[in-house]
Protein backbone atom coordinates (compact mmCIF):
# COMPACT_ATOMS: atom_id res chain seq x y z
CA UNK A 1 0.00 0.00 0.00
CA UNK A 2 1.17 3.34 -0.93
CA UNK A 3 1.80 5.83 1.77
CA UNK A 4 0.87 9.59 2.11
CA UNK A 5 3.75 11.92 2.96
CA UNK A 6 3.35 15.00 4.20
CA UNK A 7 6.28 17.73 3.55
CA UNK A 8 7.34 21.07 5.50
CA UNK A 9 8.67 23.51 3.96
CA UNK A 10 9.80 26.89 5.38
CA UNK A 11 9.94 30.69 3.69
CA UNK A 12 14.10 32.11 4.80
CA UNK A 13 16.19 34.66 3.95
CA UNK A 14 18.06 33.06 1.20
CA UNK A 15 21.68 31.21 1.91
CA UNK A 16 23.49 33.02 0.37
CA UNK A 17 22.48 36.79 1.43
CA UNK A 18 24.72 38.39 4.26
CA UNK A 19 22.10 38.96 6.74
CA UNK A 20 21.96 42.38 8.75
CA UNK A 21 21.38 42.95 12.29
CA UNK A 22 18.36 45.46 12.74
CA UNK A 23 19.70 49.03 14.57
CA UNK A 24 16.82 48.40 17.58
CA UNK A 25 18.32 44.84 17.83
CA UNK A 26 14.92 43.05 17.82
CA UNK A 27 15.89 40.89 14.73
CA UNK A 28 17.27 40.74 11.34
CA UNK A 29 16.70 42.93 8.23
CA UNK A 30 14.09 40.48 6.49
CA UNK A 31 12.27 43.44 4.35
CA UNK A 32 13.60 43.68 0.74
CA UNK A 33 15.75 41.06 0.80
CA UNK A 34 15.75 37.82 -1.20
CA UNK A 35 13.79 34.55 0.43
CA UNK A 36 14.25 31.22 -0.70
CA UNK A 37 12.74 27.51 0.64
CA UNK A 38 15.02 26.17 3.72
CA UNK A 39 17.81 24.18 1.85
CA UNK A 40 17.42 21.40 3.81
CA UNK A 41 13.26 21.19 3.63
CA UNK A 42 14.42 21.41 -0.47
CA UNK A 43 16.08 18.02 0.09
CA UNK A 44 12.82 16.48 2.43
CA UNK A 45 10.70 17.98 -0.87
CA UNK A 46 12.69 15.88 -3.51
CA UNK A 47 13.09 12.61 -1.21
CA UNK A 48 9.30 12.58 -0.90
CA UNK A 49 9.24 12.95 -4.98
CA UNK A 50 11.76 10.59 -5.49
CA UNK A 51 9.47 8.35 -3.07
CA UNK A 52 6.53 8.49 -5.46
CA UNK A 53 8.48 8.13 -8.20
CA UNK A 54 9.70 4.97 -7.00
CA UNK A 55 5.85 4.20 -5.97
CA UNK A 56 6.42 3.93 -2.16
CA UNK A 57 4.27 7.27 -2.07
CA UNK A 58 1.31 8.09 -3.63
CA UNK A 59 0.22 11.68 -2.66
CA UNK A 60 2.76 14.41 -1.38
CA UNK A 61 1.34 17.62 0.74
CA UNK A 62 3.55 20.41 1.61
CA UNK A 63 2.80 22.55 4.74
CA UNK A 64 4.27 25.97 5.19
CA UNK A 65 3.51 28.27 8.07
CA UNK A 66 4.26 32.03 7.83
CA UNK A 67 2.49 35.26 5.79
CA UNK A 68 1.46 35.35 2.68
CA UNK A 69 4.82 34.93 0.87
CA UNK A 70 5.10 31.58 2.02
CA UNK A 71 2.45 30.63 -0.49
CA UNK A 72 5.61 30.97 -2.81
CA UNK A 73 7.86 28.53 -1.38
CA UNK A 74 4.50 26.12 -1.56
CA UNK A 75 4.38 26.93 -5.73
CA UNK A 76 8.21 26.07 -5.58
CA UNK A 77 7.44 22.90 -3.86
CA UNK A 78 4.51 21.76 -6.02
CA UNK A 79 6.47 22.58 -9.07
CA UNK A 80 9.37 20.09 -7.52
CA UNK A 81 6.21 17.61 -7.63
CA UNK A 82 4.61 17.78 -4.73
CA UNK A 83 0.84 17.21 -5.31
CA UNK A 84 -1.02 20.06 -3.26
CA UNK A 85 -0.26 22.61 -0.44
CA UNK A 86 -1.44 23.96 2.87
CA UNK A 87 -0.63 27.40 3.87
CA UNK A 88 -1.09 28.10 7.63
CA UNK A 89 -1.22 31.94 7.68
CA UNK A 90 0.64 33.44 10.76
CA UNK A 91 1.56 37.33 10.46
CA UNK A 92 3.05 40.15 12.30
CA UNK A 93 4.53 39.35 15.82
CA UNK A 94 3.02 35.93 16.17
CA UNK A 95 4.66 35.07 13.00
CA UNK A 96 7.83 36.94 14.89
CA UNK A 97 7.32 34.54 17.68
CA UNK A 98 6.76 31.11 15.91
CA UNK A 99 8.89 28.35 16.83
CA UNK A 100 9.30 24.45 16.26
CA UNK A 101 7.00 23.85 19.03
CA UNK A 102 4.64 25.60 17.23
CA UNK A 103 5.22 24.66 13.71
CA UNK A 104 5.63 20.89 15.16
CA UNK A 105 2.06 21.14 16.61
CA UNK A 106 0.69 22.49 14.01
CA UNK A 107 2.53 19.26 11.53
CA UNK A 108 0.93 17.30 14.21
CA UNK A 109 -2.51 17.99 13.35
CA UNK A 110 -2.54 18.28 9.91
CA UNK A 111 -0.52 14.72 9.27
CA UNK A 112 -3.40 13.59 11.07
CA UNK A 113 -5.75 15.60 8.96
CA UNK A 114 -4.68 14.19 5.68
CA UNK A 115 -3.86 10.93 7.11
CA UNK A 116 -0.27 10.67 6.67
CA UNK A 117 1.76 7.98 7.17
CA UNK A 118 5.13 9.83 6.52
CA UNK A 119 6.25 13.31 7.52
CA UNK A 120 9.54 14.58 6.25
CA UNK A 121 11.07 17.99 7.17
CA UNK A 122 14.84 19.06 6.64
CA UNK A 123 17.12 19.07 9.84
CA UNK A 124 16.91 22.61 10.27
CA UNK A 125 16.44 25.76 9.14
CA UNK A 126 18.86 28.08 8.64
CA UNK A 127 17.37 31.10 9.64
CA UNK A 128 16.65 30.25 13.62
CA UNK A 129 19.16 26.94 13.41
CA UNK A 130 16.94 25.17 15.63
CA UNK A 131 17.11 21.65 14.62
CA UNK A 132 13.68 20.65 16.66
CA UNK A 133 10.87 20.38 14.49
CA UNK A 134 11.13 16.62 13.07
CA UNK A 135 11.82 15.52 16.93
CA UNK A 136 8.97 17.38 18.50
CA UNK A 137 6.18 16.51 15.53
CA UNK A 138 7.18 12.83 16.05
CA UNK A 139 6.67 13.37 20.11
CA UNK A 140 3.24 15.13 19.21
CA UNK A 141 2.08 12.18 16.98
CA UNK A 142 3.78 9.37 19.42
CA UNK A 143 5.75 8.03 15.75
CA UNK A 144 9.02 7.08 15.60
CA UNK A 145 11.63 9.17 14.49
CA UNK A 146 14.78 9.02 12.28
CA UNK A 147 16.85 12.38 12.15
CA UNK A 148 19.63 13.88 10.40
CA UNK A 149 18.94 11.24 7.50
CA UNK A 150 21.35 10.17 4.39
CA UNK A 151 19.56 7.54 3.06
CA UNK A 152 15.71 5.93 3.50
CA UNK A 153 14.87 2.66 2.00
CA UNK A 154 11.34 0.81 2.37
CA UNK A 155 12.07 -2.64 4.32
CA UNK A 156 8.30 -4.69 5.20
CA UNK A 157 6.21 -2.13 6.68
CA UNK A 158 8.96 -0.21 7.74
CA UNK A 159 11.81 1.97 6.98
CA UNK A 160 15.55 1.45 7.37
CA UNK A 161 17.04 4.46 7.65
CA UNK A 162 20.90 5.64 7.39
CA UNK A 163 21.34 8.66 9.83
CA UNK A 164 24.59 11.07 10.71
CA UNK A 165 25.75 11.16 13.55
CA UNK A 166 29.08 12.24 15.28
CA UNK A 167 31.85 10.18 14.33
CA UNK A 168 29.96 8.34 11.32
CA UNK A 169 26.69 6.91 10.44
CA UNK A 170 23.79 4.88 12.16
CA UNK A 171 21.35 2.67 10.60
CA UNK A 172 17.90 2.26 12.34
CA UNK A 173 14.75 0.07 11.46
CA UNK A 174 11.26 2.99 12.05
CA UNK A 175 8.00 1.45 11.68
CA UNK A 176 5.26 3.34 9.68
CA UNK A 177 4.18 5.54 10.35
CA UNK A 178 7.37 7.88 10.78
CA UNK A 179 8.66 11.50 11.17
CA UNK A 180 12.03 11.70 9.20
CA UNK A 181 14.77 14.78 8.93
CA UNK A 182 16.51 15.32 5.82
CA UNK A 183 20.16 15.50 6.30
CA UNK A 184 22.60 17.21 3.66
CA UNK A 185 23.22 14.07 1.81
CA UNK A 186 20.44 12.72 1.51
CA UNK A 187 20.00 13.72 -2.11
CA UNK A 188 20.72 16.55 -4.40
CA UNK A 189 17.43 18.39 -4.65
CA UNK A 190 16.36 18.72 -8.38
CA UNK A 191 15.30 22.28 -10.29
CA UNK A 192 11.76 22.98 -10.99
CA UNK A 193 11.27 23.18 -14.93
CA UNK A 194 9.40 25.94 -16.31
CA UNK A 195 6.52 23.37 -17.57
CA UNK A 196 6.43 22.28 -14.12
CA UNK A 197 6.44 25.88 -12.39
CA UNK A 198 2.84 26.75 -14.96
CA UNK A 199 1.40 23.39 -13.88
CA UNK A 200 2.32 24.04 -10.73
CA UNK A 201 0.11 27.24 -10.57
CA UNK A 202 -3.03 24.96 -11.05
CA UNK A 203 -2.52 22.65 -8.61
CA UNK A 204 -4.53 23.21 -5.22
CA UNK A 205 -3.19 25.62 -2.53
CA UNK A 206 -5.54 25.67 0.91
CA UNK A 207 -5.66 28.07 3.63
CA UNK A 208 -5.65 27.82 6.96
CA UNK A 209 -5.07 29.29 9.89
CA UNK A 210 -4.02 27.34 14.08
CA UNK A 211 -7.21 28.72 15.37
CA UNK A 212 -8.52 26.45 12.66
CA UNK A 213 -6.30 23.64 13.91
CA UNK A 214 -6.66 24.32 17.46
CA UNK A 215 -3.11 25.24 17.92
CA UNK A 216 -1.85 28.26 20.15
CA UNK A 217 0.59 30.40 18.72
CA UNK A 218 1.33 32.17 21.98
CA UNK A 219 4.98 33.12 22.12
CA UNK A 220 6.90 30.72 24.78
CA UNK A 221 10.22 33.02 24.52
CA UNK A 222 10.76 36.26 24.55
CA UNK A 223 13.92 37.67 22.50
CA UNK A 224 16.13 39.97 24.64
CA UNK A 225 18.15 41.05 21.85
CA UNK A 226 19.51 40.31 18.88
CA UNK A 227 23.28 41.32 17.82
CA UNK A 228 26.12 41.17 15.82
CA UNK A 229 28.29 38.63 16.42
CA UNK A 230 32.49 39.69 18.02
CA UNK A 231 34.14 40.70 15.09
CA UNK A 232 37.42 39.19 14.76
CA UNK A 233 40.15 41.37 13.73
CA UNK A 234 42.32 39.71 9.78
CA UNK A 235 46.17 39.24 10.94
CA UNK A 236 49.30 39.63 8.75
CA UNK A 237 50.48 37.86 6.00
CA UNK A 238 53.58 35.75 5.94
CA UNK A 239 55.93 35.73 2.61
CA UNK A 240 56.73 31.82 2.98
CA UNK A 241 56.19 28.45 4.81
CA UNK A 242 59.74 29.50 6.72
CA UNK A 243 57.70 32.27 8.32
CA UNK A 244 54.65 30.67 9.01
CA UNK A 245 56.26 27.87 11.16
CA UNK A 246 58.12 30.48 12.76
CA UNK A 247 55.26 32.58 13.40
CA UNK A 248 53.37 29.68 14.30
CA UNK A 249 56.35 28.12 17.23
CA UNK A 250 56.58 31.97 18.37
CA UNK A 251 52.92 31.74 19.57
CA UNK A 252 53.50 28.22 21.03
CA UNK A 253 50.87 26.61 18.88
CA UNK A 254 52.87 24.06 17.45
CA UNK B 1 15.43 23.25 42.13
CA UNK B 2 17.46 21.28 40.10
CA UNK B 3 19.36 20.24 36.60
CA UNK B 4 19.62 17.31 35.35
CA UNK B 5 22.59 16.58 32.60
CA UNK B 6 22.28 13.89 30.04
CA UNK B 7 25.36 11.96 29.96
CA UNK B 8 26.35 11.00 26.49
CA UNK B 9 28.78 8.20 26.54
CA UNK B 10 29.64 4.58 24.97
CA UNK B 11 28.85 2.98 27.96
CA UNK B 12 31.71 2.61 28.57
CA UNK B 13 33.32 6.21 28.95
CA UNK B 14 31.71 9.47 29.16
CA UNK B 15 32.10 11.61 25.95
CA UNK B 16 33.97 14.32 26.67
CA UNK B 17 31.02 16.49 25.74
CA UNK B 18 29.33 15.41 28.83
CA UNK B 19 32.32 17.88 31.22
CA UNK B 20 30.92 20.52 29.06
CA UNK B 21 27.34 19.85 29.73
CA UNK B 22 27.74 19.68 33.27
CA UNK B 23 29.85 23.12 33.09
CA UNK B 24 27.07 24.98 31.85
CA UNK B 25 24.80 23.48 34.74
CA UNK B 26 27.09 24.68 37.00
CA UNK B 27 26.78 28.28 35.70
CA UNK B 28 23.00 27.97 36.37
CA UNK B 29 23.75 26.82 40.16
CA UNK B 30 21.14 24.37 40.89
CA UNK B 31 21.76 21.18 42.26
CA UNK B 32 23.36 18.78 39.60
CA UNK B 33 22.01 14.81 39.13
CA UNK B 34 23.84 13.30 35.72
CA UNK B 35 21.61 10.67 34.01
CA UNK B 36 23.71 7.97 32.69
CA UNK B 37 21.42 5.67 30.49
CA UNK B 38 22.48 2.53 28.26
CA UNK B 39 23.24 -1.38 28.21
CA UNK B 40 26.17 -2.52 30.27
CA UNK B 41 26.78 1.22 30.97
CA UNK B 42 27.90 0.92 34.71
CA UNK B 43 31.42 2.14 34.40
CA UNK B 44 30.20 5.23 32.66
CA UNK B 45 28.07 5.37 35.80
CA UNK B 46 30.99 5.49 37.64
CA UNK B 47 32.96 8.17 35.91
CA UNK B 48 30.14 10.13 35.94
CA UNK B 49 30.17 9.72 39.87
CA UNK B 50 33.75 10.82 40.00
CA UNK B 51 32.74 14.52 38.09
CA UNK B 52 33.21 17.41 40.13
CA UNK B 53 30.46 19.16 41.45
CA UNK B 54 27.93 16.14 40.56
CA UNK B 55 25.61 15.58 43.59
CA UNK B 56 23.78 12.18 42.36
CA UNK B 57 23.72 9.91 39.44
CA UNK B 58 20.70 8.17 38.06
CA UNK B 59 21.73 4.93 36.23
CA UNK B 60 19.29 3.04 34.06
CA UNK B 61 20.97 0.05 32.63
CA UNK B 62 18.95 -2.04 30.39
CA UNK B 63 19.25 -3.98 27.20
CA UNK B 64 16.39 -2.12 25.87
CA UNK B 65 18.40 0.96 25.77
CA UNK B 66 21.18 -0.44 23.27
CA UNK B 67 21.76 2.41 20.72
CA UNK B 68 20.69 5.29 22.71
CA UNK B 69 17.08 5.16 20.62
CA UNK B 70 15.23 8.57 21.55
CA UNK B 71 11.87 6.58 21.49
CA UNK B 72 13.00 5.15 24.53
CA UNK B 73 15.78 7.51 26.45
CA UNK B 74 12.39 9.71 26.39
CA UNK B 75 10.39 7.73 29.26
CA UNK B 76 13.32 7.44 31.31
CA UNK B 77 14.35 11.09 31.26
CA UNK B 78 10.46 11.44 31.72
CA UNK B 79 10.48 9.37 34.68
CA UNK B 80 13.40 10.86 36.79
CA UNK B 81 11.63 14.72 35.45
CA UNK B 82 8.58 13.48 37.05
CA UNK B 83 10.49 12.33 40.38
CA UNK B 84 12.92 15.24 40.85
CA UNK B 85 11.00 17.97 39.41
CA UNK B 86 14.33 19.16 37.61
CA UNK B 87 13.69 22.77 36.55
CA UNK B 88 16.84 22.01 33.88
CA UNK B 89 17.65 19.60 31.53
CA UNK B 90 20.54 19.86 29.89
CA UNK B 91 23.02 18.18 27.20
CA UNK B 92 25.30 18.42 24.89
CA UNK B 93 24.37 20.21 21.58
CA UNK B 94 25.50 16.80 19.47
CA UNK B 95 24.05 14.33 17.19
CA UNK B 96 22.85 12.74 20.28
CA UNK B 97 21.60 15.77 22.14
CA UNK B 98 19.85 17.57 19.25
CA UNK B 99 17.88 14.24 18.15
CA UNK B 100 16.78 13.23 21.74
CA UNK B 101 15.93 16.59 23.70
CA UNK B 102 13.27 18.17 21.53
CA UNK B 103 11.56 15.00 21.74
CA UNK B 104 11.84 15.33 26.07
CA UNK B 105 10.24 18.58 25.31
CA UNK B 106 7.76 18.38 23.36
CA UNK B 107 6.05 15.42 25.71
CA UNK B 108 6.47 18.23 28.69
CA UNK B 109 5.05 21.10 26.36
CA UNK B 110 8.41 23.11 26.73
CA UNK B 111 10.00 24.77 23.97
CA UNK B 112 13.31 23.86 24.13
CA UNK B 113 16.77 26.17 23.18
CA UNK B 114 19.27 24.59 21.17
CA UNK B 115 22.94 24.86 21.09
CA UNK B 116 23.30 27.80 23.78
CA UNK B 117 26.37 28.78 23.68
CA UNK B 118 26.21 31.05 26.66
CA UNK B 119 23.92 30.96 30.02
CA UNK B 120 23.19 34.74 31.32
CA UNK B 121 20.74 33.60 34.06
CA UNK B 122 18.77 30.39 35.30
CA UNK B 123 16.29 31.44 32.18
CA UNK B 124 18.25 33.51 30.05
CA UNK B 125 20.55 32.29 27.23
CA UNK B 126 22.55 33.27 24.32
CA UNK B 127 22.61 31.38 20.92
CA UNK B 128 23.85 32.06 17.20
CA UNK B 129 20.80 32.32 14.65
CA UNK B 130 21.46 32.72 10.85
CA UNK B 131 24.44 30.64 10.65
CA UNK B 132 26.68 32.27 13.37
CA UNK B 133 25.99 35.70 11.86
CA UNK B 134 23.91 37.03 14.67
CA UNK B 135 23.76 36.38 18.27
CA UNK B 136 20.43 36.05 19.88
CA UNK B 137 20.03 36.44 23.41
CA UNK B 138 16.40 34.93 24.85
CA UNK B 139 14.48 34.79 28.01
CA UNK B 140 12.39 30.79 28.45
CA UNK B 141 8.87 31.69 29.33
CA UNK B 142 8.40 27.83 30.26
CA UNK B 143 8.64 26.09 33.45
CA UNK B 144 11.25 23.79 33.02
CA UNK B 145 14.08 24.96 30.84
CA UNK B 146 15.45 22.53 28.13
CA UNK B 147 18.53 23.19 26.35
CA UNK B 148 21.10 21.95 24.24
CA UNK B 149 24.73 22.99 24.51
CA UNK B 150 27.64 23.91 22.53
CA UNK B 151 30.75 21.85 24.21
CA UNK B 152 33.19 24.41 23.06
CA UNK B 153 31.16 27.27 24.81
CA UNK B 154 31.93 26.03 27.88
CA UNK B 155 34.68 24.73 29.48
CA UNK B 156 35.31 20.94 31.21
CA UNK B 157 34.34 20.14 34.20
CA UNK B 158 37.01 17.95 35.90
CA UNK B 159 36.67 14.52 36.55
CA UNK B 160 38.68 14.40 40.38
CA UNK B 161 38.03 12.91 43.47
CA UNK B 162 34.02 13.16 43.72
CA UNK B 163 32.04 10.04 44.43
CA UNK B 164 27.98 11.08 44.09
CA UNK B 165 25.95 8.16 45.13
CA UNK B 166 24.60 6.36 42.42
CA UNK B 167 20.85 5.15 42.36
CA UNK B 168 18.62 3.32 39.70
CA UNK B 169 16.97 5.83 37.65
CA UNK B 170 13.34 5.30 38.10
CA UNK B 171 11.35 2.42 35.98
CA UNK B 172 9.69 3.85 33.00
CA UNK B 173 8.07 1.83 29.85
CA UNK B 174 10.77 0.37 27.40
CA UNK B 175 8.68 -1.63 25.51
CA UNK B 176 8.30 0.80 22.71
CA UNK B 177 9.08 -1.39 19.17
CA UNK B 178 8.35 1.85 17.21
CA UNK B 179 12.27 2.00 16.31
CA UNK B 180 15.08 -0.30 16.38
CA UNK B 181 18.96 -0.06 16.60
CA UNK B 182 20.52 -1.51 13.79
CA UNK B 183 24.25 -0.56 13.35
CA UNK B 184 26.67 2.64 14.36
CA UNK B 185 29.73 2.82 11.82
CA UNK B 186 31.89 5.03 13.23
CA UNK B 187 35.33 6.38 11.32
CA UNK B 188 37.62 4.53 13.21
CA UNK B 189 40.89 6.75 13.26
CA UNK B 190 44.20 7.46 15.36
CA UNK B 191 43.95 10.75 15.05
CA UNK B 192 42.14 13.02 17.45
CA UNK B 193 38.31 13.69 17.20
CA UNK B 194 37.34 16.59 15.42
CA UNK B 195 35.40 18.47 17.68
CA UNK B 196 37.68 17.87 20.53
CA UNK B 197 41.40 18.25 18.85
CA UNK B 198 44.01 20.94 19.90
CA UNK B 199 44.81 21.59 16.23
CA UNK B 200 42.58 20.92 13.10
CA UNK B 201 43.43 20.70 9.75
CA UNK B 202 40.91 21.73 7.07
CA UNK B 203 40.75 21.45 3.39
CA UNK B 204 38.19 23.02 0.57
CA UNK B 205 37.38 22.78 -2.26
CA UNK B 206 41.02 23.80 -3.38
CA UNK B 207 42.06 20.52 -2.67
CA UNK B 208 40.48 19.84 -6.27
CA UNK B 209 39.78 16.05 -5.04
CA UNK B 210 39.73 13.55 -2.32
CA UNK B 211 42.86 11.74 -2.96
CA UNK B 212 44.41 15.16 -2.31
CA UNK B 213 43.32 14.94 0.99
CA UNK B 214 46.44 12.80 1.86
CA UNK B 215 48.83 15.84 2.05
CA UNK B 216 46.30 17.32 4.67
CA UNK B 217 46.71 13.55 6.56
CA UNK B 218 50.88 14.20 6.75
CA UNK B 219 50.53 17.39 7.87
CA UNK B 220 48.18 16.13 10.44
CA UNK B 221 50.06 12.96 11.49
CA UNK B 222 52.80 15.49 12.35
CA UNK B 223 51.03 17.89 14.16
CA UNK B 224 49.03 15.74 16.03
CA UNK B 225 46.14 17.16 14.36
CA UNK B 226 42.09 16.16 13.21
CA UNK B 227 41.56 16.39 9.73
CA UNK B 228 38.39 18.69 8.47
CA UNK B 229 36.67 19.39 5.41
CA UNK B 230 34.72 22.88 4.04
CA UNK B 231 30.73 21.93 2.92
CA UNK B 232 32.33 22.62 -0.45
CA UNK B 233 35.09 19.71 -0.31
CA UNK B 234 32.17 17.65 0.69
CA UNK B 235 29.35 18.52 -1.56
CA UNK B 236 32.01 17.89 -3.94
CA UNK B 237 32.44 14.47 -2.49
CA UNK B 238 36.13 14.84 -1.40
CA UNK B 239 35.37 13.09 2.21
CA UNK B 240 32.58 11.94 4.28
CA UNK B 241 29.79 14.53 5.47
CA UNK B 242 31.42 13.65 9.45
CA UNK B 243 34.30 15.62 8.37
CA UNK B 244 32.42 18.74 8.02
CA UNK B 245 33.32 22.34 9.63
CA UNK B 246 30.48 24.89 9.57
CA UNK B 247 27.17 25.75 10.38
CA UNK B 248 25.43 22.52 9.10
CA UNK B 249 28.18 20.12 10.27
CA UNK B 250 30.85 20.19 13.34
CA UNK B 251 31.60 23.25 15.29
CA UNK B 252 35.05 23.39 16.52
CA UNK B 253 37.14 25.75 18.51
CA UNK B 254 40.95 24.05 18.68
CA UNK B 255 43.83 26.29 19.87
CA UNK B 256 45.11 25.88 16.14
CA UNK B 257 42.83 25.75 12.87
CA UNK B 258 44.46 25.74 9.59
CA UNK B 259 42.25 26.11 6.69
CA UNK B 260 43.55 25.04 3.52
CA UNK B 261 41.91 25.55 0.07
CA UNK B 262 39.22 27.22 1.53
CA UNK B 263 37.71 29.89 0.25
CA UNK B 264 36.09 30.94 3.77
CA UNK B 265 32.16 31.25 2.77
CA UNK B 266 29.98 32.29 5.89
CA UNK B 267 28.75 28.87 7.00
CA UNK B 268 32.01 28.03 7.32
CA UNK B 269 33.63 30.71 9.63
CA UNK B 270 30.22 29.88 11.68
CA UNK B 271 32.14 26.62 12.59
CA UNK B 272 35.50 28.09 13.18
CA UNK B 273 36.04 31.25 13.76
CA UNK B 274 36.24 31.07 17.54
CA UNK B 275 39.56 28.91 17.20
CA UNK B 276 42.44 30.66 19.20
CA UNK B 277 44.94 31.13 16.19
CA UNK B 278 43.64 30.66 12.37
CA UNK B 279 46.13 29.89 9.83
CA UNK B 280 44.67 30.11 6.26
CA UNK B 281 46.73 29.15 3.12
CA UNK B 282 45.45 30.04 -0.14
CA UNK B 283 46.52 31.27 -3.63
CA UNK B 284 43.74 33.63 -3.69
CA UNK B 285 45.04 37.34 -2.31
CA UNK B 286 41.39 37.86 -1.93
CA UNK B 287 39.71 34.94 -0.24
CA UNK B 288 37.44 36.12 2.01
CA UNK B 289 39.31 33.51 4.84
CA UNK B 290 41.56 35.65 5.10
CA UNK B 291 39.67 38.55 6.95
CA UNK B 292 39.31 36.01 10.20
CA UNK B 293 42.91 34.26 9.38
CA UNK B 294 45.59 35.55 12.06
CA UNK B 295 48.55 34.24 10.10
CA UNK B 296 47.60 34.40 6.13
CA UNK B 297 50.01 32.59 3.28
CA UNK B 298 48.78 33.30 -0.45
CA UNK B 299 50.58 30.39 -1.99
CA UNK B 300 49.69 27.12 -4.03
CA UNK B 301 48.70 24.49 -1.56
CA UNK B 302 50.42 21.74 -2.79
CA UNK B 303 53.44 23.54 -2.66
CA UNK B 304 53.43 24.65 0.76
CA UNK B 305 51.40 21.86 2.19
CA UNK B 306 54.12 19.23 1.66
CA UNK B 307 57.09 21.63 2.92
CA UNK B 308 55.71 22.67 5.48
CA UNK B 309 55.13 18.94 6.62
CA UNK B 310 58.52 18.42 5.38
CA UNK B 311 60.04 21.38 8.01
CA UNK B 312 58.03 20.63 10.96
Amino acid sequence: MALRALVGVKRVVDYAVRVRVKPDKTGVVTDGVKHSMNPFDEIAVEEAVRLKEKKIVSEIVAVSCGPTQSQETLRTALAMGVDKAVHVEVTGPEYNNLQPIHVAKILAKLATEQKADLVIVGKQAIDDDCNQTAQMTAAFLDWPQAVFASKIEKEGDGLTVTREIDGGLETIKVKLPAVISADLRLNEPRYATLPNIMKAKKKPLEKKTPKDLGVDVSPRIEVVSVEDPPTREAGAKVEDVDQLIEKLKKLGRI
Amino acid sequence: NGTLVIAEHDNTALRSITLNAVGAASKIGNEVTVLVAGKDCAKAAEQASKIDGVKRVLLADNAALEGFLAERLTPVILASQKQFSFTHIIAGATAFGKGLLPRVAAKLDVSPVSDVIGIKDAETFVRTIYAGNAIQTLKSKDPIKIISVRGTSFEAVAVGSNSAPQEKAPDSDLASDKSEFVKQEIVKSDRPELTSAKTVISGGRGMKNGENFKILYALADKLGAAVGASRAAVDAGFCSNDLQVGQTGKIVAPELYIAIGISGAIQHLAGMKDSKTIVAINKDPEAPIFQVADIGLVADLFKAVPEMTQKL
